[in-house]
């Protein structure tokens, strides 16, 4: 599950990118920070990052889950953090399912 | 391609008025409540939710999404009163009126936008009460979950502008549907009488706000609560 939900993390966060045009977004791997920290995204950037994550769950795996998540502004554990973080959060998310 | 446009609490009363009225001008109209629909509308699909479920509100907005490829409008018409003294007052009763009337316009609130911020349009619509701003005794649940709609409505309107989405709120005056028909004529006078304009509401008072709310020249009207018959 965890490599089904990287690739919907670069797959969504290619297609914001073609709108934001972060240079930070190009290349996107694991390692890539998402939100908070100086390279990061902005939070509107990252309302779209997060909806758009939950309509492709949706349109490819056909179940609703909710990304929202309480820690989403504190730096250390905040799953939004990084490419892997999000998609390892997904993964949970699924799993619970 | 005709609008598309989510109304929840339809089976009845005022919900019902404006499944018919934006069926009839045209719009492509999806709504909700916890029962079926007595009668189909052309034009209208019916889901069975309680607004207040998080799945099912998920649920249904995505296909919504899915189906029709875009959300233009939410009208959050879904509602509950219950008038009682205080101390009176069960918890069970206010905790279904604020799931209702809080949670239930949050989450729709919430998923609608959800598809609207990526479109980079919509205009959504809560439902308030004069009971809020007339303080009216006998209905603080009711008020204070529409006080907080209303204050909900106001911020949400800022954290979403920047995606050319506007929230407002329309706040009737009494009008004749099952939700006031426990209240008795003469505490209706004494109500109506606190009017500027000492009339019940109509439908169509209704829907000649949220027409207004809702137009594509409304893009400089957000955060706004208006309430009809003059009251403050
Ligand atoms: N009528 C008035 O005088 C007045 C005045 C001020 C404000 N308002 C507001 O206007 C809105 C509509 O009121 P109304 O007068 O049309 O009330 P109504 O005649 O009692 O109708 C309420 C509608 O909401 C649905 N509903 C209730 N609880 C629900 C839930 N948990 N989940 C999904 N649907 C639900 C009902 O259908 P089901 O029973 O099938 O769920 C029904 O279709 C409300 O928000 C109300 O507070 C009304």
């Amino acid at each position: 599950m965890r490599d089904k939900a990287v690739v919907l993390v670069k797959e969504a966060v290619s297609e914001l990118n073609e709108e934001l045009d972060y240079d930070s977004l190009r290349d996107v791997n694991d390692q890539t920070p998402l939100f908070g920290g100086e390279s990061g995204i902005d939070s509107l950037s990252l309302v779209m990052l997060v909806t758009t994550l939950e309509s492709a769950i949706f349109d490819e795996l056909g179940c609703t889950v909710s990304l929202a998540d309480e820690k989403a502004m504190s730096m250390r554990n905040s799953p939004y953090r990084s490419v892997g973080a999000l998609a390892e959060f997904i993964a949970e998310k699924l799993g619970e399912v | 391609m005709p609008e598309v446009m989510i109304i929840t609490g339809t089976r009845k009363g005022i919900g019902r008025y404006l499944a018919e009225y934006y069926t009839g001008k045209g719009y492509s109209v999806v709504g909700c409540s916890r029962s079926e629909m007595d009668k189909e509308i052309a034009g209208y699909e019916h889901h069975c939710l309680d607004v207040a479920d998080e799945q099912a509100v998920q649920q249904m907005v995505n296909e919504v999404r899915k189906k029709y490829g875009r959300i233009d409008v939410l009208l959050n018409n879904a509602g509950i009163a219950s008038m009682n003294h205080i101390l009176l007052t069960p918890l069970a009763t206010v905790r279904k009126i604020f799931e209702t009337n809080v949670f239930g316009t949050f989450l729709f609130a919430r998923e609608v936008a959800k598809v609207m911020c990526r479109q980079k349009y919509g205009r959504i619509v809560n439902f308030a009460t004069v009971a809020a701003p007339l303080k009216l005794e006998g209905e603080a649940a009711y008020a204070a979950s529409k006080a907080a709609v209303d204050n909900f409505t106001k911020v949400m309107a800022k954290e979403v502008a920047s995606f050319n989405i506007t929230v407002n709120a329309l706040g009737p005056t009494p009008v004749a549907t099952d939700l006031i028909k426990g209240v008795s004529d003469d505490k209706m006078d004494d109500l109506i009488r606190t009017q500027a304009i000492k009339r019940l509401g109509t439908f169509k008072d209704i829907v000649n706000v949220t027409d207004f709310f809702i137009s594509k020249d409304s893009d400089f009207i957000t955060g706004q609560t208006l309430f009809l018959g003059g009251i403050s």
